[in-house]
């Protein structure tokens, strides 16, 4: 009974605040709302038994997100209100939703061959093997060891967008070449920061640190790993940020480079020689597996840390040129 | 109906309201509030999904701690567009005239 009402609860919360970030009047608001629905999220995922994801989500789904969004929705300069369509331009989109409701019932619908009478065979084979993975928590050694392939992608996936990102420079440089003058909101403004966020920031930014690194640390045993502790590393950084305390990260650096290209490369170098050395793509030596892990494991954290922080607060080259 | 199936019903609900917004919605920057919130349902999908075993499966929640990463690089490069846009349409207005006009001049 308790667990229903909680159930109930999630998800009454998740679809009205998943409906009402798309259509609050005010987008500030709308972004809070789709903060809040990642924070509801994340009890969700532990609801569900998947507290990895939970604190990924809080970190990353929740947090940086809501910071990447209310950054550019102080970029756009007039608060945009929903457009309100004619219920003849909303047909195509109704039926559209229409069919693809019909469609998602059918496959999941009950019956002798719905999903959720089939069980998969790949949580077997998972404890089965674990304990020649080199860690304990089944999480970890799926993410570090079984899918490596796919983690060793994503990590390139996390460089591309920073790529990507680097080529659309926010535009100060291009109108301040132009010549033509800054409009009031495009004028980088050095606002005090609020004096209650300073004095919580010198608590709050080395126990964010201390809780990274736990994370990390405890990642190969429990929940947590190197997302994880990249992303709660990355939100130290974002608020540093916010109370102007952080070191300049700009790309142009030296030691910033080195650690976002680091995690891929390193990653890339263990998949290659264990191809050419050892028995396969990313089959990991026998004895010396956890330590290869886990070193595999601190490069990309601090890879992602600073790929996530560099995403959020922005390059300190857009601003200062 | 037991949790799983529950939570499954509600990824699905989550992820039609993203589709919903993604089709209606003028706005750029929703827009790319509603891909995130598709990306959402379809990790409540994966998850449900995951609930079938016991212990839970640990494959599926993997693939949705990667997606997550993905999901913020994606969310990253996507709002850098529409700023890079939004200037670019700036840039060729009157400087002084900052107010974007309506979704009349978007190509479509």
């Amino acid at each position: 009974m308790a667990e229903l009402v909680l159930d109930i609860t999630l998800a009454v919360l998740l679809l009205s605040m998943a409906w009402g970030a798309l259509h609050a009047p005010i987008i500030n608001n709308g972004i809070g709302l789709f903060v809040a629905f990642g924070i509801v999220l994340a009890l969700t995922w532990a609801r569900l038994g998947a507290p990895d994801l939970a604190l990924a989500e809080a970190a990353i789904g929740a947090g940086l997100t809501g910071v990447l969004l209310l950054h550019a929705a102080r970029a756009i300069p007039v608060p945009t209100a929903t457009t309100v369509m004619r219920p003849l331009q909303m047909m195509p989109s109704i039926l559209l939703i229409l069919l693809v409701l019909g469609l998602l019932t059918v496959i999941t619908s009950s019956g002798p061959d719905s999903v959720f009478q089939q069980t998969p065979p790949l949580p077997d084979l998972v404890e089965e093997r674990i304990a020649d993975s080199g860690v304990e928590h089944p999480v970890t050694a799926v993410l570090m060891n079984f899918r490596a392939w796919d983690t060793l992608l994503e990590l390139f996936v996390l460089l591309l967008a920073l790529f990507g990102v680097r080529q659309l420079f926010p535009g100060q440089r291009v109108i301040t070449r132009t010549g033509t003058q800054l409009s009031a909101a495009d004028k980088p403004v050095k606002v005090q920061p609020w004096p209650p966020l300073m004095a919580w920031m010198g608590v709050l930014a080395p126990l964010l640190v201390l809780t990274g690194g736990y994370l990390l640390w405890h990642g190969s045993t429990a929940p947590g790993g190197a997302f994880q502790a990249g992303a709660i590393l990355a939100a130290a950084a974002a608020v540093l940020h916010l109370i102007q305390n952080l070191p300049a990260l700009r790309w142009s650096l030296w030691p910033v480079r080195a650690l976002i290209c680091g995690g891929a490369l390193l990653f890339l170098v263990v998949a290659i020689s264990t191809a050419w050395l050892g028995a396969g793509w990313l089959h990991y030596p026998q004895p010396g597996n956890k330590l290869l892990i886990v070193t595999i494991e601190v490069i990309a954290t601090l890879s992602i840390a600073v790929t996530l922080a560099l995403l959020v607060t922005g390059d300190s080259d857009d601003f200062t040129r | 109906m037991n949790s799983g199936a529950f939570y499954l019903s509600v990824g699905m609900a989550v992820f039609l309201i993203g589709l919903h917004g993604l089709l209606v919605l003028q706005d750029n920057l929703r827009r790319v509030i509603a891909v995130n919130l598709m990306g959402a349902g379809v990790f409540l999908v994966l998850v449900a999904l995951a609930t079938r075993t016991d212990p839970v499966d640990p494959v599926l929640q993997a693939l949705a701690v990667t997606g997550l990463v993905v999901a913020i690089s994606a969310t990253a490069f996507a709002l850098r567009l529409v700023s890079a846009r939004i200037r670019h349409q700036q840039h060729k207005t009157k400087p002084d005239d900052g107010r974007l006009s309506s979704h009349k001049d978007k190509p479509r």
